[in-house]
This record gives structure tokens, C-alpha cells and sequence, in this order.
């Protein structure tokens, strides 16, 4: 099994999640916590890059990693 | 757990059973945090289902088949030892000892992690050795491997109960629900995927683990250190705190003891850097097992020096994030945080003697997340102290059948055991072990003190093993009469020498002077440090002595593979220069200095 294809998969459905609920509780009152920065949207996209980026690798490496 | 010793997190994490955190700190979860939690649990126990089919022999459960590649065993050997507790004390402790709270890792893991890489995997992966006990019986004899089997067996059972007790605790307090619920929900999500997979099944969820650690907790930093005013605005807040300059320099303070963490230069390097370190780093079968699974001998070189690379940087999303805390904290009211007081029995704040609050260090990192993080990254944050919990667990548990399974059972009753009988033994030690460490749990929930008492010790027990290993790597001499009595005395010398220390503050009882009160430290620091190169020392000394006055009882021939000057050197292999495990120890060494040397 390539792990990096189970972590690219996990870490960008959580990187879609948490974009998603981010813009969903947009200016709402509990980003007060976070100094007022949407932080779900912003750590959001770094995951979901993050994720994205091992799921490309696991498909790269399909051949000779298995 | 390395610092299990250090911060005796049982005692203070919580109360008792049930959960007495505290008043008002309660995660509010959302769906989407729940969802979060969700989609974790299932990805943890699907790997299990899918590595099911390659699990098909006893060498498959106990010890993955040496097929692991090196960058998972890596990031698997830092996981492991990134228990809820590591998480939970280390930002406790950069609250209570600031910056120096980093000779953790840059003094207490780096080099030993190096070392154990460059020097010692030649002999513990060229001897095919299944364990840290059989390569004692491989180079020794039996009854120093069933001394080091059966301490081993029942420390990793003990210290699972106790993060399972801490985590149910943590969990009830933070969520709700219940103790008891939490316990079993836990355990049996490990028990599903270690006894679906076995140790690779582990392995690759410790890695899986490690991302959602660093990712769950490293907006934690970013959020407070904005909230701080930057590191300048941090240096300026601890400048003038109680902790002083002491707090945002690692080593400027430390000529004498007269520090935060009340050490001395020379206890930190000799106490912390040398003996605690390489004993819990070199000798603790929890993490050398991970590379011994690794696929080849280059990938097991590397694999500690591979899991040192992020540990070097963890002290920034760790032990900044408590440091931080204490900065709020003393800024009073307008920073609108403070770390939680400690409560007494009747749930009224402690006053220490100047009447301000106690504060309970172990509930910086719980309080700081809810503080500063929203529905969604609190779900993410909650995942990632599950994952923690679990990667520890997990890590104890799969060395704990394997040392039960080859080390004990395999030799009892005439030896000579099928593949089937070894691979259904593994799997019902597994079961039993994880049944064991909840026995430890609620134990723990109910007899607090024997619990910490026992936490205690067992820090103290890879210090002797460190010095046996030492001579029995790097010296032909080192005989079997020196190993066994030299690890005997070495340990009960340790139990009585903790009896007999204190700390100044403290009466006799779980922390020390239960046999009477002869010396004396100024911190638990101090006297942990002590206790354990007091332990070193005689070790090395009775093993030494008796080597030198009675004669060798094994070959040089015998010995091959197994003592460093008797082992051939590696020469390099197909791997790019820079692969090499002395190269990229080497640069690994240099970014530590470099730490140091900025933090100065």
C-alpha cells in the first residue's frame, strides 16, 4: 500500500471541509477566538494543498512504489 | 515517554476519575467537528483492513517482514513517541521552564536519535535481532533478556493504562460524556487496527498520526504568537516576568542551577543529554522496533535520523504555545486568557505562600486551543490529541506482544514454536495487553499516588540498560555476569536512590524520600536527573568490574555482528551520497548546534 494515497485523500477532503464550513460561518461571531481571522478558510487551503500534493506524488510514484 | 519522569502528568492533569479539569473549559463541538473526528476514525481503521491481507504470518503481525520504507519508519519512530503526554507536558513545560524546555530535544533527543542511527543500528539491525531482548540473549545471555522482557512487558503495559486514564479523563472533561465510554471506545479502535494489521498497520497510522498532530496543533503558534505581539513582543513579556531572562535563553542561565528549571549546565548535558536521552532513545524497544521494520539496512540507518528532523522543529508549535500561555497569563485581564488554576479538594483555587494562583501547567495546551480556535480547527485539534493518544498507545502495544510473544512465550515450555502458534499467541497477547493497560487505567483513576510512584521509577529503568548497552556495543569484554548483576543493582539502586532523594518543598511521598529523607534538590528536575546517572553509573561500574575480574564468556567469532569493532563497516550502498546516514546525521548534528547557538 502507497500511504501517501490514504493521507492525500484524508487531508483534502479535511482541506474541503473545513473551506467549506469556513465560508459557510463567514464574519460569524466565533472568529472572535481566532483575533478575527477566518482561520478555517486559511489553514483550509493548507491542508487541502497539502493533500492534494500527496495524492499527486502517490499517483507518480504508482510504478515504482507499491 | 521520556517524560513521563519529568512531568508527572497523572497527579496533576486531573484529580481523579470523572474528570475535575476544571470549570469552564469545555470544547462546544459542532457537527462539523464531530464529522472531523469521523473521517479520522475511519481512515485509522480502514489502513488496518487494508493491510489485513499482507498480514498473513507471525514475522508479518510482530515485525512487518523488514518491508517498511525508510521515510515511513522515520516519521513512525518520531510518532511514536509523541504521546498525548509528550504533547500535553511539553506545553506545560515551556509554560513553567520557557525556551529551556527545548534542551528536551535538542540536547535530550537529537544526538541520541544520531547516534543510535550511525553507531548502534549496525549491530541491533545486522544481527537480525527480532527485539531489544534477544539481542541481549544474542550478546549476553537468557536471564539478562527475561530481566529486560519482563521490565519492559510490564512498562508498557503500565505507562498505556496511564495515557488511556489520562486521555479518558482529558476527553470527559473536554466533551462530555463518559470516563468509562471513552476508555473502551478508545482502546478497541486501536485493538481493531493493530489487530487487523498488526505492526504495519501501526506503523503506517503513526504516520498518518504524525500529520494530524503537526497540522492540529501547529495554527496554535501562528494564532498566539499573533496575539502576543510576535516573538518580540514575547521576549519583552517574559523578560519582565517572574521566570526572567532565564525563560528566553536555553543555556545563558545555566552556570549554576539558579534557572527555571533549576539545572546546571553540566546536569543538563550529562543527566538529560547523555544518560536520559540515549537510554530511553536507544535502548526503549517502542521505538527501535520501528527501524527494525524498516526495508533495508540504509532505510534503518536513517530512520532515526529521519524522525529527527521534525523533532527538531516541534518546539515551535509545542513548547511555544506555552510559553505564550504564561506571557497572557501574567498580562492579567487584558489578554483575556489565563492558565487554569489549580483546584483543591473542594474545587477553590490553590494560592501559593505570595496568594497568587497555582497554575496547573498541564491544562496550558486544552485551555490555549479552546481559547484561540474556532468550530472546525477545534475538531481538527481534538482529532489531533486522539491521534496522539493513539500513536503511543499503539507503539506499546505492538512491542509488547512482539517481546511477549518471541522473548517469553516462545521460550517457555521446551522452545520450538509453529508460525501459527506464534502468530495466534501475538494477536491474543495484543488483546490481552490492551485489556491489561485498562486495568492500569482504572487503577490509576482510583490509587493515584501508587500509580505516580511507579511512573516515577520506570523513568529511571533505560538509564541501567543504557550503560549495558554501551559496554556490550562498543567493548568485547563486557561479559554476561557483568550485564545481569550490573542491570540488578544498577536498577534497584535507582528505586532506592529515589526513595531516599526529595525536593525541597516536598514531604516524603510520591515524589521522592518514602524510605526517609537523605538528599536533598531543588526542583524535580534536579532530582530525576540524578536519580537516573546515579542508576547509569553503577550500572557501568558493577558491569565493568565484573567483566574486568572474571573472564569472557563469548568468542570474538561469536561476537561478530553483534560488538561495534567486530561488525562490518557499511560501505555505501546504491543510495545518493547525501542518503548516507553519516552525511545526513552529520547535517542533522549541525541544525541542532544551530538551535542552540540562536536561543543561546
Amino acid at each position: 500500500m502507497d500511504l501517501r494515497l490514504p493521507i492525500g485523500i484524508i487531508f483534502t477532503l479535511y482541506g474541503l471541509i473545513l473551506i467549506g464550513y469556513g465560508f459557510f460561518t463567514k464574519g460569524g461571531e466565533m472568529y472572535s477566538k481566532s483575533l478575527g481571522i477566518n482561520i478555517n478558510i486559511i489553514w483550509g487551503i493548507v491542508l487541502l494543498v497539502f493533500g492534494l500534493v500527496m495524492y499527486f506524488f502517490s499517483r507518480c510514484g504508482k510504478n515504482k512504489n507499491t | 515517554m521520556l517524560n513521563s519522569f519529568v512531568v508527572p502528568i497523572l497527579a496533576s492533569v486531573s484529580s481523579s476519575a470523572g474528570g475535575a479539569l476544571g470549570s469552564g473549559l469545555k470544547f462546544d463541538l459542532d457537527m462539523v467537528d464531530w464529522s472531523i473526528l469521523s473521517i479520522y476514525l475511519a481512515f485509522v481503521i480502514g489502513i488496518g483492513f487494508a493491510l489485513k491481507r499482507q498480514t498473513k504470518t507471525a514475522e508479518d503481525f510482530l515485525l512487518s517482514g523488514r518491508s517498511i520504507p525508510g521515510w515511513i519508519t522515520g516519521l513512525a519512530f518520531i510518532s511514536a513517541n509523541l504521546g498525548a503526554q509528550e504533547l500535553i507536558g511539553m506545553a506545560a513545560s515551556g509554560a513553567e521552564y520557557g525556551i529551556m524546555t527545548s534542551h528536551f530535544y535538542w540536547v535530550g533527543a537529537i544526538p541520541a536519535m544520531v547516534f543510535l542511527g550511525i553507531f548502534m543500528m549496525p549491530m541491533y539491525y545486522g544481527s537480525k535481532a527480532k527485539s531489544v531482548p534477544e539481542y541481549l540473549k544474542m550478546r549476553y545471555d537468557e536471564r539478562t533478556r527475561v530481566f529486560n522482557s519482563v521490565s519492559f512487558a510490564f512498562m508498557t503495559i503500565f505507562s498505556s493504562g496511564i495515557s488511556m486514564h489520562a486521555l479518558a479523563d482529558l476527553l470527559t472533561a473536554l466533551v462530555g460524556w463518559n470516563y468509562y465510554g471513552w476508555l473502551v471506545v478508545t482502546s478497541v479502535i486501536v485493538l481493531a487496527y493493530v489487530l487487523k494489521g498488526g505492526l504495519s498497520s501501526a506503523i503506517y497510522n503513526e504516520v498518518l498520526q504524525f500529520f494530524m498532530i503537526v497540522f492540529g496543533i501547529a495554527p496554535l503558534a501562528y494564532l498566539a504568537l499573533k496575539n502576543v505581539g510576535g516573538w518580540d513582543g514575547l521576549v519583552t513579556k517574559l523578560q519582565a516576568s517572574p521566570l526572567g531572562d532565564g525563560s528566553i535563553h536555553s543555556w545563558a542561565q545555566t552556570a549554576t542551577g539558579d534557572n527555571p528549571m533549576g539545572v546546571p549546565w553540566y546536569g543538563i548535558i550529562f543527566g538529560l543529554g547523555f544518560v536520559l536521552s540515549f537510554g530511553y532513545w536507544t535502548t526503549n524497544f517502542a521505538e527501535v522496533q520501528r527501524a527494525l521494520a524498516a526495508n533495508s539496512m540504509g532505510a534503518a540507518r536513517r530512520t532515526p535520523i529521519v524522525g529527527a528532523i521534525p523533532k527538531m522543529l516541534f518546539p515551535a508549535i509545542i513548547i511555544l504555545p506555552g510559553m505564550i500561555a504564561y506571557a497572557l497569563t501574567l498580562d492579567g485581564a487584558s489578554s483575556g486568557y489565563a492558565i487554569p488554576a489549580k483546584l483543591d479538594a473542594n474545587g477553590v483555587a490553590m494560592l501559593d505562600s505570595a496568594g497568587n494562583a497555582v497554575m496547573n501547567y498541564n491544562q496550558v495546551l486544552p485551555s490555549m486551543i479552546l481559547h484561540y480556535f474556532p468550530n472546525g480547527l477545534l475538531g481538527l485539534a481534538l482529532t489531533a490529541l486522539m491521534a496522539s493518544f493513539m500513536s503511543g498507545m499503539a507503539a506499546n502495544v505492538t512491542a509488547f506482544n512482539t517481546v511477549w510473544t518471541y522473548d517469553l512465550y516462545s521460550q517457555m515450555a521446551g522452545g520450538k514454536k509453529t508460525d501459527r502458534q506464534l502468530l495466534n499467541m501475538g494477536k491474543l497477547a495484543t488483546i490481552a495487553g490492551i485489556i491489561l493497560a485498562m486495568g492500569c487505567a482504572l487503577i490509576a483513576a482510583k490509587y493515584n499516588n501508587i500509580m505516580a510512584i511507579l511512573q516515577l521509577i520506570f523513568g529511571f529503568v533505560n538509564a541501567p540498560l543504557f550503560a549495558t548497552f554501551l559496554l556490550g556495543m562498543f567493548t568485547k569484554r563486557s561479559n554476561n555476569a557483568g550485564a545481569f548483576w550490573g542491570l540488578l543493582i544498577g536498577t534497584s539502586t535507582a528505586v532506592a536512590f529515589h526513595g531516599l532523594s526529595w525536593v525541597t518543598g516536598n514531604g516524603p511521598g510520591v515524589k521522592g524520600a518514602w524510605i526517609a529523607q537523605v538528599f536533598e534538590y531543588p526542583k524535580d528536575l534536579s532530582q530525576s536527573f540524578m536519580v537516573a546517572i546515579v542508576a547509569f553509573s553503577v550500572t557501568f561500574v558493577v558491569n565493568a568490574g565484573l567483566s574486568l575480574a572474571c573472564k569472557r564468556n563469548k568468542t570474538d567469532e561469536e561476537l561478530a555482528g553483534l560488538v561495534y569493532s567486530l561488525t562490518p563497516k557499511q560501505l555505501s550502498g546504491q543510495e545518493a551520497w547525501i542518503m548516507r546516514p553519516a552525511v545526513l546525521g552529520t547535517i542533522v548534528m549541525i541544525a541542532a548546534i544551530i538551535l542552540n547557538y540562536i536561543f543561546w
